[in-house]
């Protein structure tokens, strides 16, 4: 295993520009926590190994390497076997956690994943990052608008949506334990803090960030951010909402989000995925199995029949109204009609 | 090492045939021939290679993934004769309820190592086992048992790729050769040869015998080397339907049924047919 130093060539500084190189995302990424986190948790855990299919420099799973080589492994572009080989792993007593893009891991390994690994029940966790748009004018083929709906459909499968670095690390401590697999469905890695401090995060829990009483807006992943920000300024316009990070997917806090529809039947959901089939369909399920009255819920996300215009990520998000101006307006739009 | 006592396994690979006939009778379909052609070879694994306990849950103990899950209906009988479930199970194969259908279910089937049924994934597995024992220093070894139409599948060469790279020399590959698929002969459907060739450009130390010769079989994995870096395939040339003169080489039996008079007219075949 070669060193950073090796890998990094030490006669390329670009500190001082805007240029920048693979080897500098480690200061950028929060997703580098994960890796950071996994070794952590290595070091007191033998059973946890990180496998990843030539991404490692972007997912940073390359410094888990570091710390743990006999733990590691790079499965080479071979997504659908690397899920497989995760499979075997545990079967012998691994918790192997599996990263790559998120549109490999939802759409290239689905059934790698529900036959595999949800269907034998076996404790491999999946980090699937740059999920959504994410990765910007890198195009549809790297884009995972499909995955929750897809995910969600599959038995024993546990789905987790991080807003930041310090969810991402609360995600990950709280479920080594839990019984098979999980998909961890990651954002870009640079996003802003979602989380203030002492707020705190469940696995299995909605996090209720703000209360309000015209409307409960849920959101996961980048749109937490979004949400918080779009209810600030609406706040001051004199519509007041209460917004909920529901960031566990499966299983999914019927009670909790009952609770807050149960309070205000305006209920609204913010999610970088298609509208059809992602959270928005999560609760809509949610609220027609318990034959909750009266609710009118407003689906903010990714356009189900279309695929994504060419641009980068923040413009995307401004395109697609994925932004905190994008929710403020379709909560706005909502209340005065 | 046990010596091997070829006629014990002749007369278990007749019981895999004739268990096949008498359990797809009461599902009312199955695949027969897809077992028929792996008798030999699976009795040879049950029966003298692996190194199994009464215990199907011993970490040391070599595996076998069923890539080829097709042929579960000839290993429930192995399993239930192991003990690792009662014989009573089989009397009610693929009934409502059942642990035991047409592919294995490692949660439901003790003795079923993984789970299988869709085809290119097995050889993956295996790797991932192989990897996961080395990683613990057990002896164990994972044995993954192909169909030879299976090698259509890309993930099989993903695998390979990455057997070798890992230097997996405990994982072995079995390709039962039965030159068939369900639609035609492989070489008609997609051409799988030159397949020594292929596994030795994948790195891997290739095997190959006649797979229904019991002897070459006991002495092919007898000789597997014990510290090897490399990955090992055995090659075992097989004939789909063996055992059953009218649904050898036959594209008719991948799937079928045989009812009454039928199925015990051919468990009297199996058990009167003379092995060359």
């Amino acid at each position: 295993m070669s060193t950073p130093e090796q890998l990094i060539p030490a006669d390329i500084d670009l500190q001082e520009t805007e240029s920048w190189h693979l080897g500098m995302l480690r200061t950028q990424a929060h997703s580098a926590i994960a890796a950071r986190v996994l070794a952590d948790l290595a070091d007191q855990n033998d059973r946890l190994m990180v496998l990843t299919a030539d991404l490692g420099f972007s997912n940073r799973t390359i410094e888990f390497s570091y710390r743990h080589p006999d733990r590691f492994f790079n499965l080479g572009i071979a997504e659908q076997n690397m899920v497989s080989v995760a499979a075997g792993l545990a079967t012998t007593g691994a918790i192997p956690y599996v990263a790559t893009f998120a549109s490999f891991l939802g759409l290239l390994c689905c059934e790698h994943i529900r036959t595999d690994l949800a269907y034998p029940n076996l404790p491999v966790r999946l980090l699937g990052h740059h999920a959504g748009i994410s990765l910007g004018y890198y195009g549809t083929s790297h884009h995972a608008t499909e995955d929750i709906g897809i995910m969600r459909s599959i038995a024993n499968l546990k789905i987790v949506c991080p807003a930041d670095a310090y969810s991402l690390e609360q995600a990950l401590r709280q479920t080594v334990d839990v019984e098979g697999p999980i998909y961890f469905r990651l954002g870009r890695g640079r996003e802003a803090d979602a989380y203030l401090p002492g707020e705190a995060w469940e696995y299995g829990k909605i996090s209720v960030l703000r209360k309000g009483t015209d409307g409960v807006l849920f959101a996961n992943g980048i749109m937490v951010s979004a949400a918080r920000q779009a209810a600030e300024s609406l706040a001051s316009e004199g519509i007041s909402l209460t917004v909920a990070d529901l960031h566990t997917i499966q299983p999914f806090d019927t009670e909790g989000v009952l609770s807050l529809i149960e309070e205000s039947r305006n209920v609204f959901v913010a999610e970088e995925h298609n509208t059809r089939g992602g959270v928005a369909t999560a609760v809509a399920d949610a609220i027609i199995d318990a034959r909750v009255d009266g609710v009118k819920l407003v689906r903010i996300g990714f356009p189900p029949d279309e695929y994504s215009v060419i641009a980068s990520p923040y413009q995307l998000y401004q395109y697609y109204g994925l932004d905190a101006a994008g929710v403020a307006e379709r909560v706005r739009t909502s209340m005065k009609a | 090492m046990t010596t091997a006592n070829l006629d014990q396994l002749r007369e278990r690979a007749q019981f895999i045939r004739t268990e096949t006939v008498r359990l797809i009778e009461i599902a009312k379909s199955g695949h027969y021939t897809s077992v028929f052609s792996a008798a030999e070879i699976l009795s040879t694994l049950y029966y003298h290679t692996m190194s199994i306990s009464s215990d199907p849950k011993w970490v040391d103990r070599d595996r076998l993934i069923l890539s080829k899950g097709h042929c579960a209906v000839g290993v429930y009988p192995i399993l239930a004769d192991k003990g690792y479930f009662p014989t009573a199970w089989l009397d009610n194969y693929a009934r409502i309820g059942s642990p035991l259908g047409d592919h294995p279910d490692m949660r439901k089937v003790p003795g079923i190592d993984f789970s299988s049924g869709s085809l290119g994934h097995g050889l993956s597995i295996g790797l991932g086992m192989a990897m996961g024992l080395k990683q613990q220093k057990s002896p164990g070894r994972a044995f993954v048992l192909l169909g030879d139409g299976e090698l259509n599948e890309g993930q099989i060469w993903e695998a390979a790729q990455a057997a070798a790279h890992f230097q997996a020399g405990n994982l072995i590959a079995i390709v039962d050769r039965n030159g068939m698929g369900l639609d035609a002969r492989t070489e008609e459907t997609m051409r799988i040869e030159p397949l020594a060739d292929k596994w030795t450009a994948f790195n891997w130390q290739v095997h190959e015998c006649d797979g229904h010769n019991l002897s070459e079989l006991v002495n092919t994995f007898d000789n597997l080397p014990s510290n090897s870096d490399k990955p090992q395939v055995v090659i075992a040339h097989t004939i789909k339907g063996k055992g059953v003169k009218y649904m050898e080489n036959s594209r008719l039996w991948h799937l079928g049924y045989l009812h009454g008079a039928d199925a015990q007219a051919t468990i009297e075949e199996i058990i009167h047919y003379e092995h060359a």
